[in-house]
């Protein structure tokens, strides 16, 4: 099968990056080091290709009704333009589809960017549910999409930035600014400050080199997710999919409950596994000793069994983290981790490990 | 690509083995192992003075990606391990062949040495597999 390439393919093999297939994209997984990589982002400033990402606008005079029902966050909160939301896409069984973040441009314009590996079957399920509404929906797939994270990432891209874009000196956390071109938000996935910049392909390789210039450092898929880990976010198709709810993904917080006669797509589902209570719980851990939890590791409670769902070595830490998905009846603040043979205690924290530099585990 | 030193003995595993002048041999993993492991963050040596076995899991590399096992290439007694990498095992990856070595062993059949491939034919097979 041919791997599709983003624009910044050929930036990527001058920076002697060692690429993969990553849903069926050709991408960077490192450019020598993850580790490097990973500590340029906490501590200056790193730049990574997420072109693979789709962008799709959806348009039109239901546009904000739609998302309202396609949505289990709610675009309502939207109110000015330039504003951003997290939310998950739901099947009717409220399992995850996809998550994705949603920026409202004005009245009637909403630009989505939803996961590569989920895109086709997203845009799919949004053109059936939006048949009978006044609703268009454009793949933006013209687009490059690069994010630059990093305690020193803004003041390295700004400079770099066309003239009227400037004002994304002054933009708050998910908020967005953007001309006929180019769009600029204040987002990210790594857990420091940053921005996640939208912009024209062709125009996509001289940015790219123009940052590096300055000082950015490009990051591959591997630091990506080890970065995001310490963050504590979830990874799609990893920490929660078709068959996991947002309640025992510790995604609950992303589901807007009220009004409560909004009728979105899961709500139903949801709305029953609340009141039943839901039977399980997606933790943070910790292992202090020398291993390193992976995807699989079986985690022992003493209300059953539970899963890691992503683990890793933590570059920022220097400890193995991870995420788990346990019994909710485990309220025990030590559990057992089954590791290559060995019963292994690992501590359960708040899923969030590192946030901008600094551990946040005591 | 990379390294294929002459003077060292290979084998299938991807261990590396100098024959010293006393006699004993020094064992790492390859230029090619750490490249494909990535990263190394853990390395668990065997203890000093203990027996390994041909072809058996003797010690374990773990990198940001995987755990993976080194097999011991001869049989024999582990008479020193690299005490550095527990603090840096990063060494691994910056220097496979030198400062990256994991463990001595002297070896209680020498011929087992000889069973093990050349520089040529370990090139070969890396080839091969990519």
């Amino acid at each position: 099968m041919n791997l599709k390439m983003t624009p910044l393919h050929a930036a990527h093999e001058r920076a002697g990056a060692r690429l993969v297939d990553f849903a069926g994209w050709e991408m960077p997984l490192h450019y020598g080091s993850q580790l490097e990589e990973h500590k340029a982002v906490r501590t200056d400033a790193g730049m990574f290709d997420v072109s693979h990402m789709r962008v799709v606008d959806v348009r039109g005079s239901d546009a904000g009704s739609f998302l309202r029902h396609l949505l289990a966050n709610d675009v309502a909160k939207l109110q000015t333009p330039g504003r951003a939301l997290y939310s998950c896409m739901l099947n009717t069984e409220g399992g995850v589809l996809d998550d994705l973040i949603v920026y409202f441009r004005g009245e009637g314009d909403y630009r989505m960017v939803v996961n590569a590996a989920t895109a086709d079957d997203d845009e799919a399920h949004m053109r059936t549910l939006s048949s009978t509404r006044a609703v268009t929906i454009t793949p933006r797939t013209e687009l490059a999409l690069i994010a630059v994270q990093g305690p020193e990432a803004v003041a390295r891209t700004l400079p770099l930035l066309p003239e009227g874009l400037r004002a994304a000196a002054g933009l708050k956390p998910f908020h967005a600014v953007w001309d006929d071109a180019w769009m600029v938000a204040r987002t990210g996935y790594t857990g420091e400050d940053g921005f996640e910049i939208m912009l024209p392909a062709d125009l996509a390789d001289g940015f790219w080199e123009g940052l590096r210039a300055a000082g950015v450092r490009p990051v591959g898929l591997g630091a990506r997710d080890t970065l995001r880990l310490e963050a504590g976010m979830n990874l799609y198709g990893t920490d929660m999919d078709a068959t996991t709810t947002p309640l025992v993904s510790n995604l609950g917080w992303t589901v807007a409950w009220e009004p409560s006669d909004r009728d979105f797509v899961g709500r139903a589902a949801l709305e029953r596994q609340r009141a039943a209570g839901a039977p399980e719980k997606l933790v943070g851990l910790v292992l202090h000793e020398r291993g390193v939890l992976r995807g699989g590791t079986r985690i022992v409670t003493a209300a059953g069994e539970g899963v890691v769902t992503s683990g890793s070595f933590s570059p920022t830490l220097g400890v193995s983290v991870a995420l788990a998905r346990i019994p909710s009846a485990s309220t025990e603040e030590v559990l057992t981790a089954e590791l290559r043979g060995k019963a292994l205690p690992v501590r359960v924290v708040k899923p969030v490990f590192v946030r901008h530099g600094r551990s946040k585990i005591s | 690509m990379s390294a294929t030193p002459q003077d060292l003995k290979y084998s299938k595993s991807h261990e590396w083995v100098r024959l010293e002048p006393d006699g004993s041999v020094t064992v790492g993993i390859t230029d090619h192992a750490q490249a494909l492991l990535g990263d190394l963050v853990f390395v668990e040596t065997p203890e000093s003075g203990s027996p390994v076995e041909a072809g058996q899991a003797c010690a374990t590399v773990e990198s940001v990606k995987a755990a993976s096992d080194v097999y011991a290439p001869v049989s024999g007694e582990v008479i020193a391990v690299n005490e550095d990498l527990a603090d840096s095992p990063e060494r691994v990856n910056e220097s496979p062949f030198a400062e990256g070595w994991l463990f001595r062993v002297q070896p209680s059949d020498s011929g087992e040495i000889d069973g093990l491939m050349d520089a040529d034919a370990y090139a070969a097979m890396v080839a091969s597999e990519s």
